[in-house]
């Protein structure tokens, strides 16, 4: 009877799979732009969502407007972050920076404390919930939006990177920053870009999630640490990695609450992911890094 | 600072080579560890006139200086939740004084001692309450035991590198986690266990926030002694070396695996000895203290304190724990303005709390001397 609900598993996870690959690519873009870890990933995907539940139930926005309202709002957040205390900080050890960003996430999540409260909201789902019933899966329709938009972001990502001139830039910042300078990029513009790209991603991320999932101002955490995960499964840096990581942690997730247990379907998924790092130090398509004295 | 530490290697290595043999074996480390301890407050004792000696002499006076304060501190601190935030210093020094020298000295970072901290914590209240186990040989038997694990986790995990390493250890301290909710029978689950025995000295009961004071911060102040004196040992410098460059260090013959493995296993025995000190002295755990917020927060305590700076370390384990309960009247806000601080300490004070206040000051005399002149 459990193979029976194996398509339904298989959505499932192709749902939440998407988020993270979508929070693992906000992840990757800071990281090759700059070499940190964004503690406050998390909260750019939950600001996206609390802003977006304004923009439509508070201001009575329609949904396609609210919802690029919200991104870009989210964006200039991301913004202000780069401006502020990153630049603004004394030193450049990597450790330094990302322990400010964990100081920035402790800082707007409470800041959206105090501004939506701690009651979880959610939104209306974009279309309707009236599931196609597909076999032996049932698929909610803002499944098919996920997994639609997740699919959009990643094919105009993959356009930015490979076609326009900003984002060869910026790949040629993570390759080597020194060299990168040296030809005439602006590395400190390409660090703003990617924390305001980051930014959007990780708003687009929370929009969809939230009519399945509902928000809170706390919820980014956890959203962070699986984006976190699937970044690193991956392999740290890599965007196909990041896409890969994010569908096959959601996939080990809800196959490990599927047929292991559903307590400790996150210990399953975290266990694998130490199996697949003892085995890839560097995830799935991470690069081997050449050390250098 | 970072060649001295170099060429004092090289020089270990050359007069040390024909005792090498001996200390390829895991043993051996430990118990040059050991000695290491003790040698050099008795060289201090012997005196001697070279520079090292003066410098370490420095930081005996300091240290004395440290005891002394804490000696002298319940004659001013009255009142049990004083003491509670003091005894909960102690406690995160303690954690703080491992994870600094594993941070700071060997360069790797862990966000999972909070699963080392709950294995003591745990493992201790398991045994003592469901089997009657005597305390203090649990407490030591759970260390050993805690150090093996960390010993065999460390050998596949140290091999990775940066960001890896962070998620490997948050791995462990979330599937450690679950553990700690999931099997009722053993741990209580969510609610915890309670009526953790207190601990006996002989026949003495120790109860009481300001009995605890004296245990907690006699253990601190005994561990801060072995890891001041660690990082002055052949082994310390050979953790900074990796810190500093891991292939040079490598090239100049510091087996640099076995000394990460060894430092991992010795911070997690630190968090460990915290771990249980902590549930006999609140006599209740719950697994809400060993989730990774803890794990982090250590981390950040090191990091506000002064990466590789133990007095730091104490400062920033200080610091971080008061400064919730400083905020604690602003209500609501307290959390926010705890990441505020957080931000502005390392956006301000990056090279850390203790070391940046230290070249403050001494800018601020260097100027008052140039005026006066």
């Amino acid at each position: 009877m459990i193979w029976s609900q194996l398509p339904q598993f298989f959505v499932s996870g192709l749902t939440s799979g998407s988020i993270y690959a979508l929070i693992a690519l906000g992840f990757g873009i800071i990281h090759n732009a700059t070499g940190i870890v964004n503690f406050a990933q998390g909260e750019f995907v939950m600001l996206g969502a609390m802003t977006m539940i304004s923009l439509t139930q508070v201001i009575g926005l329609p949904l396609f407007i609210a919802f690029p309202l919200a991104v870009l709002a989210v964006m200039a957040v991301g913004w202000l972050m780069e401006i502020g205390p990153i630049r603004r900080a004394r030193s450049d050890s990597i450790l330094i920076l990302v322990m400010i960003t964990v100081g920035a996430s402790i800082t707007i999540r409470e800041t959206a404390m105090h501004i939506w409260g701690k009651t979880p909201r959610t939104l209306p789902p974009f279309s309707g919930d009236e599931p196609l019933v597909l076999g032996n899966a049932a698929i909610l329709p803002q499944t098919l939006w996920i997994l639609g938009i997740t699919l959009l972001v990643v094919v105009l990502l993959s356009f930015f990177f490979s076609r326009t001139m900003v984002g060869k830039a910026m790949r040629a910042v993570a390759e080597n920053r020194r060299g990168a300078a040296l030809i005439g990029i602006g590395v400190y513009r390409m660090t703003l870009l990617s924390f305001v790209l980051s930014g959007g991603i990780g708003a687009v991320a929370g929009i969809i999630i939230t009519p399945i999932t509902t928000m809170s101002y706390s919820a980014g955490i956890m959203l962070a640490l699986k984006g976190f995960a699937a970044a690193i499964l991956g392999g740290y840096g890599s965007m196909k990695g990041a896409v890969l990581g994010g569908l096959l942690l959601g996939a080990m997730e809800t196959f490990g609450a599927g047929f292991v247990s559903s307590a400790y379907k996150d210990a399953f998924a975290f266990l694998i992911l130490l199996l697949v790092l003892f085995i890839r130090p560097t995830g799935l398509f991470g690069k081997e890094e050449i050390k250098r004295v | 600072m970072a060649q001295s530490a170099m060429l004092q290697l090289a020089a270990d290595s050359l007069q040390l080579t024909a005792k090498d043999f001996y200390r390829q074996s895991k043993v051996a480390a430990c118990c040059q560890l050991l000695a290491a301890s003790f040698i050099t407050p008795c060289s201090l004792l012997a005196g001697s006139r070279t520079f090292t000696m003066t410098r370490t002499r420095k930081k005996w006076i300091y240290f004395f200086g440290l005891a002394t304060v804490v000696a002298l501190l319940p004659l001013v601190v009255k009142g049990g939740y004083y003491l509670l935030v003091l005894n909960i210093i102690a406690i995160n020094g303690l954690v703080v004084l491992g994870l600094n020298l594993l941070i700071g000295f060997a360069g790797q970072i862990s966000l999972g001692h909070a699963a080392f901290f709950g294995m003591g914590a745990y493992f201790s209240s398991i045994f003592t309450t469901m089997y009657n186990t005597p305390p203090w040989a649990t407490l030591l038997a759970v260390m050993v035991f805690t150090a093996l694990v960390a010993y065999l986790l460390g050998i596949p995990t140290l091999r990775l590198a940066g960001h890896y390493l962070v998620m490997a250890t948050l791995g462990f301290n979330i599937i450690l986690y679950i553990l700690m909710v999931q099997m009722e029978y053993w741990t209580g689950g969510p609610s915890g266990l309670s009526g953790i025995p207190p601990l006996h000295l002989g026949s003495f009961p120790i109860q009481g926030d300001l009995h605890y004071y004296w245990l907690l911060w006699g253990f601190f102040l005994a561990v801060f002694f072995l890891s001041l004196n660690l990082v002055d040992s052949r082994m310390g410098r050979a953790l900074r070396a990796i810190h500093e460059n891991e292939l040079v260090a490598n090239a100049l013959g510091v087996n640099t695996e076995r000394y990460k493995v060894i430092i991992f296993a010795i911070s997690a025995a630190y968090a460990s000895l915290a771990g249980s000190l902590y549930a006999h002295y609140l006599s209740f755990i719950s697994p809400k203290t060993f989730d990774i917020f803890y794990s982090v927060q250590i981390v950040t305590m090191v990091v506000v304190g002064g990466i590789g700076n133990l007095w730091g370390g104490l400062l920033g384990a200080a610091v971080l724990t008061a400064l919730p309960e400083v905020l604690h009247a602003m209500r609501d806000y307290a959390a926010l303005l705890y990441g505020v601080i957080l931000m502005g300490v390392l956006v301000f004070f990056p090279e850390g709390l203790l070391p940046g206040l230290v070249k403050l000051w001494s800018e601020r005399r260097a100027a008052k001397t140039v005026a006066s002149d």
